[in-house]
This record gives C-alpha cells, sequence and structure tokens, in this order.
C-alpha cells in the first residue's frame, strides 16, 4: 500500500495518491508511516526534476499533493518526519524584487536533498536576512534576483552581512534571471548558480556531502 | 469585388506605411532634415532586410530595448517616468538622440502611474505603490480566474473579461460584475431590463473612474506620439507596430497565474487546451488591429512561460507552441511580422520554434546559444540579441564590443541578424550600451 502510495504521488497520480492516503488513514495505518511514502515520493520527484524528466507543472502539482496528504492525516502532524539533515540554507529574494518562481524552486530542491531550508519569501532587506542569519545560524545563505535592480540590491546584502561580523564561515550564493559569475564577484557572493540543481550542489559542496 | 492581397503584399503594404510616417491628423509627417528622412528609410529597409532573408543588409542593424534604463541614464526615477510625462518624454529622447541605434521601441514601458491609481490596479505593483520609487514595477501573480471558471471563458471571452477579471484586477471596476449580458439586447420586449445595472450608483462611479481614467490615457499616449513623431522627423523609426501575447502566456501570466496554469496542465489539460484555442483568434486580432492602426508590421510578443526550465518539451509542444504557432501565423497571413521574445533560455525549443514561413519573423534571444539559434531557428527567421544585461551594467566596453562582435560573426553571417540586448534592462553603464551601437556600425558592415 505504502509503495503504492509512493508510486502514485512520484507519477503525478493525484486522485489515486489522494484516495490512497485517505484508504491508509481509513484502514488505521501509521500517520508517520504514510507521510513517509510522501517523503520518499519527493525524493523521487527531485531526482526527476534534477535528470530532465520532470519540470515546474510537476514539482507544483508536487507540494499541492504533498499539502492534501498532511491534511488527510491529521493537520497537526503536518510535519513531514525528520531525516538527517545536511545543513542548514537560508533563502530569499532580495529588497525590491517580487519575483519567486525560482526561488521556490531552489527551496523545494533543497529541502529533497536533506537541507532545512528557512525560505524568508521575497522582498527580504538587507536587515530581515541579517537578523534571520543570526537566529537561523545558517552555513549557506542563497540570494536570489530575477531583475537587474537585485545586482546591486545583492551587493549591498553580502555588504550588510560583512557589517554585522557574520561573512566569515558563511557561503552566500546568488541565482536567477540574468544573474552569472559577474555578478557573483561584483556582489561580493562565493558562487551563483545557474539553476536550481546548481545551488543544490554548491550547498552540498560547502557543507562536506558528496 | 476588391482584389485580396497577399500576406507578402500586405506586409509589403505596412512596411511601405512605416516608411512614409504620418502625423497625428494623417497628414505626411515632415522630416527635420533631408539627412534626417534618408536616415530613417535608411534603418527601416536595414530592418527590413534583416527580416525577410532575401538579401544581406548594409550592415548589421542594431536597437536598445531597455524597460527602465532611459530613467536611470537621466538621473530620474522609475517613479518620475510613470508620473511625469514631460520627463518620461525628455528621458527616453535624449536616450535615443544619444545612443543613435538604428531603432528605438517608444516610452511605453513606464506607462502612466495616474491611470493606475485611478482604477486601482492589482495585478502590478509601481514605484511608491507596492515597490520603491527607485524600482520597476512588477506583476502580482495570482489567480484573477478560478480553476472552475474555464467554460465561462471559453463560452464568452470579452464577457469574461468585462464582467469578471477587470472587476478583479482594477479596484475602481469592482461594480462592473454587474453590467448586463450584451447579446440579451434583442427586441423591444423587455430590452430595458438589460439597462438597469448603468442606471446603479456604484456602475456610474465605475463608469466616471473610467472616463477619467480615459482621460489620462489620452493624455499620456498623446505625449508618447509626439515622441515618436517627434524621433520620426529626426531619423529614428520606432521598432513595434503592437502587442500581442501567446495564449498560454496569457491564461498562465494574467488569469491563473504559474502555479494555477501549471497544476491545469496536470488538473483539466482539455480544458486549458480548448480555452487556448479560443483565445487565439482574439490574440491575433489584438496584433493585427495595432498593426493597422499604427501602419506598423512588427507585433511584439513578450515570451514567459514557455521557456527551457517551465515545461517539458513534450509539454512545451503540447500546450505552448500550437495556439503560439497559430497566432503567429494569423499575423503573418495579415502582413504582421511577429517579434517573439524568447526570455530566458530558448535551447530545447529552437528546433521546434524553427517550424515557420522563412523571413516573416523576428525573434529576439535572450540567453539562448546563439550559434544553435543561428543554425536552427536563424534558418527561418531573423535573430535580434544577445548582449547579456549583467555585462552591459558591470562589464567593460570592451568586453562589450568583442562580445559584439563575436555575434556578428556568427549569428549575423549573411544577413538575418539584429545586434541587441538580450532582454529588458534598467542598469547598465552607458559606455557599455555605447559600445554595443558603435561595433554594429564599425564591424558590422557586409562587403
Amino acid at each position: 500500500m505504502s509503495k503504492k502510495l509512493v508510486n502514485a504521488i512520484a507519477d503525478m497520480r493525484e486522485e489515486e495518491a489522494l484516495k490512497l492516503a485517505k484508504e491508509m488513514v481509513e484502514g488505521g495505518a501509521e500517520p508517520m508511516a504514510i507521510l513517509g511514502a510522501a517523503r520518499e515520493a519527493m525524493d523521487i520527484i527531485g531526482q526527476r526534476y534534477e535528470k530532465g524528466t520532470y519540470f515546474l507543472p510537476e514539482l507544483i502539482l508536487a507540494g499541492e499533493m504533498l499539502n492534501q496528504i498532511t491534511d488527510i492525516v491529521k493537520p497537526e502532524l503536518a510535519k513531514l518526519p525528520e531525516i538527517e539533515r545536511h545543513g542548514k540554507v537560508l533563502i530569499g529574494t532580495v529588497e525590491g524584487d517580487i519575483h519567486d518562481i525560482g526561488k521556490n524552486i531552489v527551496s523545494f530542491m533543497l529541502d529533497v536533498n536533506g537541507f532545512d531550508v528557512l525560505d524568508l519569501g521575497v522582498d527580504v532587506s538587507p536587515q530581515k536576512f541579517v537578523e534571520a542569519i543570526r537566529d537561523f545560524e545558517p552555513q549557506v545563505v542563497g540570494l536570489s534576483g530575477f531583475l537587474t535592480l537585485a545586482f546591486d540590491v545583492m551587493k549591498e546584502t553580502v555588504e550588510a552581512i560583512k557589517t554585522a561580523g557574520l561573512r566569515d564561515g558563511l557561503k552566500i550564493m546568488i541565482g536567477g534571471g540574468q544573474v552569472n559569475e559577474k555578478i557573483q564577484e561584483y556582489a561580493g557572493a562565493d558562487a551563483y548558480g545557474k539553476d536550481a540543481m546548481a545551488g543544490v550542489s554548491l550547498a552540498k559542496k560547502w557543507v562536506g556531502v558528496k | 469585388m476588391e482584389k485580396q492581397l497577399s500576406p507578402d503584399e500586405k506586409q509589403e503594404t505596412l512596411f511601405q506605411r512605416w516608411l512614409s510616417p504620418k502625423d497625428p491628423q494623417g497628414n505626411d509627417l515632415p522630416f527635420q532634415s533631408p539627412e534626417a528622412e534618408k536616415l530613417y528609410k535608411e534603418r527601416i529597409t536595414r530592418i527590413k532586410d534583416a527580416i525577410q532573408l532575401k538579401k544581406k543588409p548594409d550592415r548589421v542593424p542594431v536597437a536598445v530595448i531597455p524597460s527602465f534604463y532611459p530613467a536611470f541614464y537621466n538621473g530620474m526615477t522609475p517613479q518620475e517616468m510613470m508620473y511625469d510625462y514631460d520627463k518620461l518624454h525628455a528621458a527616453f529622447r535624449k536616450f535615443t538622440l544619444d545612443f543613435e541605434a538604428d531603432v528605438h521601441i517608444g516610452a511605453t514601458a513606464p506607462g502612466p502611474g495616474k491611470f493606475f491609481e485611478i482604477l486601482d490596479y492589482k495585478l502590478y505593483s509601481w514605484p511608491g505603490h507596492g515597490v520603491s520609487p527607485e524600482h520597476s514595477y512588477q506583476c502580482n501573480e495570482g489567480e484573477y480566474m478560478t480553476a472552475d471558471e474555464y467554460d465561462a471563458l471559453i463560452g464568452d471571452p470579452s464577457g469574461f473579461f468585462s464582467n469578471v477579471y477587470l472587476p478583479r484586477v482594477f479596484g475602481a471596476l469592482e461594480p462592473f460584475q454587474m453590467l448586463p449580458f450584451l447579446p440579451g439586447i434583442l427586441e423591444i420586449y423587455g430590452v430595458a431590463f438589460n439597462f438597469i445595472p448603468y442606471g446603479i450608483p456604484p456602475v456610474q462611479a465605475a463608469y466616471k473612474a473610467l472616463f477619467e481614467a480615459g482621460g489620462e490615457a489620452l493624455q499620456w499616449a498623446g505625449v508618447l506620439g509626439a515622441l515618436n513623431a517627434e524621433l520620426a522627423g529626426l531619423g529614428f523609426p520606432q521598432l513595434w507596430g503592437g502587442f500581442t501575447k501567446a495564449p498560454f502566456d496569457m491564461i498562465g501570466d494574467t488569469l491563473r497565474g504559474t502555479k494555477g496554469i501549471m497544476l491545469d496542465i496536470y488538473r483539466q489539460p482539455d480544458k486549458l487546451l480548448d480555452a487556448m484555442e479560443a483565445i487565439t483568434p482574439l490574440m491575433i486580432k489584438m496584433g493585427v488591429g495595432a498593426a493597422q492602426m499604427t501602419g506598423q508590421p512588427i507585433i511584439f510578443l513578450p515570451l514567459h512561460k514557455g521557456a527551457d526550465g517551465f515545461l517539458s518539451d513534450e509539454q512545451f509542444e503540447k500546450f505552448y507552441w500550437p495556439t503560439l504557432r497559430k497566432v503567429m501565423l494569423g499575423l503573418i497571413e495579415e502582413g504582421c511580422v511577429p517579434n517573439p521574445a524568447a526570455e530566458g533560455g530558448y535551447n530545447s525549443r529552437l528546433k521546434v520554434v524553427k517550424d515557420l514561413p522563412k523571413g516573416k519573423t523576428l525573434w529576439m534571444i535572450d540567453q539562448s546559444d546563439m550559434a544553435t539559434a543561428k543554425k536552427t531557428l536563424g534558418e527561418n527567421a531573423c535573430l535580434l540579441g544577445n548582449v547579456p544585461s549583467a555585462m552591459l551594467h558591470l562589464g567593460t566596453p570592451e568586453e562589450v564590443k568583442d562580445y559584439a562582435k563575436k555575434l556578428i560573426d556568427t549569428a549575423g553571417k549573411g544577413g538575418g541578424f539584429i545586434l541587441s540586448n538580450g532582454a529588458f534592462f534598467d542598469h547598465a553603464k552607458a559606455e557599455n550600451v555605447q559600445a554595443m551601437v558603435d561595433t554594429a556600425k564599425e564591424y558590422g558592415a557586409y562587403k
């Protein structure tokens, strides 16, 4: 049953997945077992995205299925079973920019690849990044931006982090829209990722995961 | 009966109209000098030759396609561009005259801020309204059409826009939900019932806002028209005769949002396909109508959600491409030159989108590999682009020149290429923009 659920989610059969989850709840299955299957399916979806067989529609539908299944299982159990986390990544779209599609994919992919991700959303000020770094203590910070104005704001954000004395030991990656290695140098970031997989590889490299 | 013109003849008619600009009264526009007239005609001919792929232009044409860059170049803010039309005029005028590219895109992009305020526009945040005065406007994506409203859209697209969509994206037009069903106005019997909504105070207030907004739009458009006429008189043609969209983006950007349309691909693919088919003739009409009105053939289509990474190739070929292709063919049939902008990367799509009649389209290329683009899409279409925004902002004039030369060598080989930036930009170093323009002029001549 649990294997069937994994496959239904991973293969984008939404109705079947929800029906199976309901049947499992009614049949007295452990909530953790159902959520564990959902987590397993998310890993497969992440792998398929990395391989280039899945794209935005699949990632978005996967997120929707996951939400609905956690609702079915029990709202108070809305957390997936903890898996071993490689490290923490703080991510957000920089101030003045409200684009989020690319950033959301990076968050999703980091999450399914075993990172503890704190996503600050869009239009995040340098100050908010600094505060979140203090509280969350990430190893990696990801700055996203779609507009050309983001180049300067990324630079300001990195500088604010430096000024706050938090730059040492912290890895900063940037990505989105027109961002490339030139912008990385300009902003004073450690690397840029041209897509979500590049972001995951960078984070893995930096925290020492193979 | 009047003889039907062929698509080629219709295109030629539009190019001829573009070559003979009119003032707002419909009289021939006087040029500032014989030299300006010569330059104006040479520039359009250069663009036309590049597009048609029949012969090489005298040299590679060059365009600069900014969003808010003219504001920053003139030390002004995007907010000033949207609220002070004199500044808008001055900024875009100076920008065009200083860089002297072959074509400009007019000053339409910033849009009239007061107009948006009057109508309480919700689809975008703009300087001073949700984003800071120094930043460009940005889209507030949402589900402005719900998942269960496809049938309503398909059954009556115009009615859906007036009674459902407009009330959702313009706060001031919320009472339009009460507007009557116009095809119900048929006979004397009961006909007056249909007009009751127009007597209701909130609907009347919405119309008052509409009149006020219309007045504002007219004032703004007058400034744009005057600017275009002035620049034409000085020898600088404006590139775009109008604008339309890919049906997939029309639904995905405007009505359903990214999340909505991506879910529809799985949850209700047939409805999505039917809706795109229903909208296709309207998107053609939008572009053709604009070209007829402006007398300019090139119709801009910014492409958004079909880029590499958004959809699989299979999804692109099923959901994105067929109706976009139909829109472009419909435009071509009426003599227009579709100018899609392949924003982001289009590498895996190039061989698919190549399937269009030769010499009829102009493709703005952002980050796709230009050598590959030339070998695939470039066999049938003129390419425009792809100097990167990051290079214009942070590079040196030497880097820009080297990059532009390489583009001219690869994409410019044999004609069919217009040198330009690849994506709309707000920020750049002036010397880099100048280096791009100069390279086309100094290095781009065809022997």
